[in-house]
């Protein structure tokens, strides 16, 4: 409601000299994203808390919120929220580690990369979900098999980023480093290191985002603990707010470990445009 | 004292570069080689500071044979090729990462001020423009202070007035430490302004087609008329190492002997 109004106060802001109108314009343009969600956020409680609807499929911000805050107080959300994301991180870890030593190497070696490759560009073309029972039956119906599968979902992008930013490092930088007789490591660490970050950082960040979504197909497949399994617990119970906020769970988590690689990774990338600009 | 002996390159595609080149460049001479495209003056360049290998033949500096890129032997390409994740600073240190810290500052320092970029020194590559580029790269190969200094058509990227100016900028850097400058460009005129000896090249097989001396003395008037002069010399033996002036080859040969009597 307040950013509602906030945003109809630019108007009169118009009358006020330019630099502060600009200033504003500033601060309100962002506080633009906000106002389709939060409209429909308030039309919907509106219409809900007026009886035109019983809020019984699509419960309203408020029950929601109070979901959310009850799971909280119980621990419950903490706990599922952690199991959720302690797979999330083992299967990240594992996927970018093999995606990007797999990556380098196929980026780097031209005979790696045929031999290689087509069978991963193969593999790569399976949906993953298609993977789950022969998981199971591999590796049991506990944790094993699902932090396979997210790290499956992780490894494919990593992979792919890595062998294409190795590939694509300019050979006139490379020979940069050739003229000042740089030895292999020393290539490694000073031009093709920094020269592949960019790359590997946006690839860590498509893979996180996989991750979060293989995550949730694992625990819809046999779990007792997992956001992914309070949402199926909402749906056979008929809890749509319980499915609601851990939807928005998911958001908040998702949203802060992307923003967490970015951050991490901008003191490497501040001589980037976009790095040094924001 | 640098030397060519029967340089030759053939690619794997059996494209001849270069074909028997030999040369010697005496230490703090400033060469600059010309001719057309596809004859060779790049291939040379990289021969000789190791980059590629020649198929026949051997480079050598000061009797050892050059077989990978040697410390006493910097180049400057075309484009400035700055690392986009170093800091102007940074970038020009980046031949002094052996060297203890202070001293790397202070080198690094006095060649910054020596290309008059000294207060870029902590800005990323991508905020200079393209003549300030082309100087930070100068000051990178100049730093670990090298012998000899190729230089790969390095101002043809720039505008005319940037190119001047950094023509006499080079000018003035070499006489710093005199190091041997063999250049190559298209640019007849610039060829005249920094060379003592023009080397005129020639395409399908990358060869040597003539060689001028250039001691016209410094700093060097484009608008006399004996810097006219040699510019009608090399663009009169640059049209004879074309092929199709090869047929009127004595006509031209005489046309151009009226500067004899100068020469």
């Amino acid at each position: 409601m307040s950013l509602v109004s906030m945003t109809a106060s630019v108007e009169p802001a118009e009358a006020a000299p330019a630099p502060a109108n600009a200033r504003l314009a500033r601060v309100l343009r962002p506080a633009l994203g906000f106002l389709l969600p939060v409209a429909l956020a308030v039309f919907w409680e509106a219409a809900v808390r007026l009886g035109l609807s019983n809020g019984r499929l699509v419960p309203p911000p408020s029950v929601i919120w109070n979901t959310f805050v009850d799971l909280a107080r119980t621990g419950e959300l903490q706990q599922h929220a952690f199991a959720t994301m302690w797979r999330v991180a083992w299967g990240f870890a594992f996927g970018v580690l093999a995606g990007t030593i797999l990556g380098a190497i196929t980026g780097y070696s031209a005979l790696t990369h045929r031999v290689v490759d087509p069978t991963l560009q193969a593999l790569r073309s399976i949906p993953s979900i298609a993977w789950v029972p022969l998981f199971i039956l591999w590796f049991g119906i506990f944790e094993a098999s699902k932090v396979i599968l997210i790290a499956v979902g992780v490894f494919f992008p990593v992979y792919l980023g890595v062998m294409g930013a190795v590939t694509s490092v300019d050979r006139k930088i490379v020979e940069v480093g050739r003229v000042f007789r740089l030895s292999g490591v020393a290539m490694v660490r000073r031009i093709l290191l920094p020269a592949v970050m960019p790359a590997y950082i946006i690839s860590l960040r498509a893979g996180l985002g996989l991750g979060w979504m293989f995550v949730v197909a694992a625990e819809f497949l046999g779990a007792s603990t997992g956001l992914g399994f309070l949402l199926i617990d909402g749906q056979q119970l008929g809890k749509p707010a319980q499915i609601v906020a851990a939807i928005v769970a998911f958001a908040i988590l998702g949203k802060t470990t992307d923003w967490l690689i970015a951050l991490t990774a901008a003191p490497f990338l501040r001589w980037e445009d976009r790095f040094a600009r924001s | 004292m640098l030397v060519l002996d029967r340089v030759g390159k053939t690619y794997p595609n059996g494209v001849r570069a270069l074909d028997g080149l030999s040369l010697a460049v005496a230490p703090g001479e400033i060469l600059v080689v010309i001719g057309g495209s596809g004859c060779g003056k790049s291939t040379m360049l990289r021969a000789i500071c190791g980059l590629d290998a020649p198929s026949q033949g051997r480079v050598a500096l000061n009797g050892t044979t050059i077989t990978a890129p040697h410390e006493q032997i910097g180049i400057i390409f075309q484009e400035p090729r700055l690392l986009p994740w170093l800091r102007v600073a940074d970038n020009v240190g980046f031949g002094l990462e052996h060297r203890p810290r202070a001293e790397r500052r202070a080198r690094v320092e006095r060649a910054l001020d020596r290309v008059g970029l000294l207060d870029k020194a902590q800005v990323w590559p991508r905020e200079l423009s393209g003549g300030q580029a082309q100087r930070v790269a100068i000051a990178r190969a100049l730093v670990p202070r090298p012998q000899v200094l190729l230089l790969d058509e390095p101002f043809s990227a720039l505008d005319a007035f940037t190119r001047a100016d950094l023509q006499d900028h080079l000018l003035d850097l070499w006489a710093d430490a005199q190091p041997t400058l063999i250049m190559v460009t298209h640019d007849v005129e610039e060829a005249i302004v920094l060379a003592d000896r023009i080397m005129v090249m020639r395409p399908r097989p990358g060869r040597l087609y003539e060689e001028i001396a250039c001691d016209l003395p410094r700093p060097r008037d484009r608008q006399s008329a004996a810097f006219d002069f040699v510019k009608r010399r090399v663009l009169a033996a640059l049209d004879r190492s074309l092929d199709r002036a090869v047929i009127t080859d004595d006509g031209e040969t005489r046309a151009v002997a009226g500067g004899g009597l100068w020469w």
